[in-house]
């Protein structure tokens, strides 16, 4: 018996990682903002984007969104209510998205181009573990975070709060009768991920809106 | 969790791998995984017992080596390495890190195969 070790040094994501570059290049040649909004099941992602794609539409820009779910397309039609493009990725049980779903389902999405749109939103998978190993080509990976939630969650979750590009609390208009300790949560964000951009938000009530709308202009005026 | 699609892709790797190395068997795989990776060695173990039978990699071991994370401080104007990762901060001076610079790797590092006969 000949033993031998064999160096491969080889990422073991790295289709997704390529599949992944060669999209963040295609958002960058078409001028489109990427962003991928992960949290948990029941944060609130699809009421937040629900508001933000309308917000975005009544400003005159293009906007459009790619939701995963592991089953049904209740998101997408609920979305779609924006008047914006929406187009549903049903994973069949794969707990995140990945590169390649994306680029399928870019792919002969009717009327949508990407140099068409100003903004493309995916909303990701509930969950916070997996989606945040898998890098979808996006300019912003937003993490979310609702009041109901826990403080901690960013520190019971770091790999994916330290991935993130932007944080938002949701739910903000039940904060009080939740016990929500805002002081906490902003410091166990900033612990995790120290100086990221923190917005508080209530979809209801449009709270924080207009500062993450904002935020949105400035992220695609410097693409 | 997704640590079994992980193994997944560490067995078509490996196998592809082994094209170079007709009839040769393989002992054992090493990876290099970053502690803030987010997968759990102990489940990857688990998980590779099952993707990789009835494949070349059936009965090797695999081996997972953590990284610990570690930041740039800017402050100190060095690499400095976390304890744990509840905590983004210099463990020596205590200011804040953004700029990591190990602990998201998730790679095959090296595999140990037996080549068989010695060729002449």
């Amino acid at each position: 018996m000949t033993t031998r070790i064999v160096e491969l040094r080889r990422g073991i994501l790295k289709k997704n990682d390529e599949l992944a570059s060669a999209l963040r290049a295609s958002y960058t040649a078409a001028g489109v903002l990427v962003l991928n909004l992960v949290s948990s099941p029941g944060t609130g992602k699809t009421t937040f984007l629900e508001r933000t794609l309308k917000e975005l539409k009544s400003r005159g820009l293009r906007v459009a969104a790619l939701v995963g779910d592991l089953e049904t397309d209740n998101d997408a039609r609920r979305l779609a209510s924006s008047g914006a493009p929406v187009r549903q990725i049903n994973t069949h049980g794969i707990c995140h998205l990945d590169a390649e779903m994306i680029g399928r389902h870019l792919n002969g999405w009717e009327g949508v181009t990407l140099g068409g749109l100003d903004y493309l939103f995916i909303e990701n998978v509930g969950n916070l573990v997996c989606p945040s190993s898998y890098d979808l080509g996006e300019k912003i990976r937003v993490a979310l975070l609702s009041v109901t939630e826990g403080e901690d969650k960013p520190l019971k979750y770091p790999t994916l709060f330290n991935s993130a590009d932007a944080a938002v609390i949701t739910k903000m208009d039940i904060a009080e009768p939740c016990g929500f300790d805002r002081a906490l949560a902003l410091r166990n964000i900033n612990e995790i991920r120290p100086g990221i951009r923190i917005f508080e938000t209530s979809a209801k009530t449009g709270a924080g809106m207009e500062e993450w709308l904002a935020y949105l202009a400035e992220a695609r005026g410097v693409l | 969790m997704h640590e079994l699609s992980i193994v997944t892709s560490i067995v078509e790797s490996v196998t592809e791998t082994l094209n170079s190395y007709p009839g040769a068997r393989v002992l054992e795989v090493r990876l290099r995984v970053g502690a803030l990776a987010s997968v759990i060695p102990e489940s990857l173990e688990f998980c590779y017992g099952i993707a990789s039978e009835g494949t070349p990699l059936e009965g090797s071991r695999l081996v997972v080596n953590v990284l610990p994370v570690v930041m740039h401080c800017e402050a100190c104007g060095e690499d400095v390495e976390l304890e744990g990762v509840q905590s983004f901060r210099c463990p020596r001076c205590g200011e804040p890190c953004s700029d990591m610079r190990q602990g998201r790797e998730l790679e095959i590092d090296s595999i140990e195969i037996d080549d068989g006969e010695v060729k002449a």
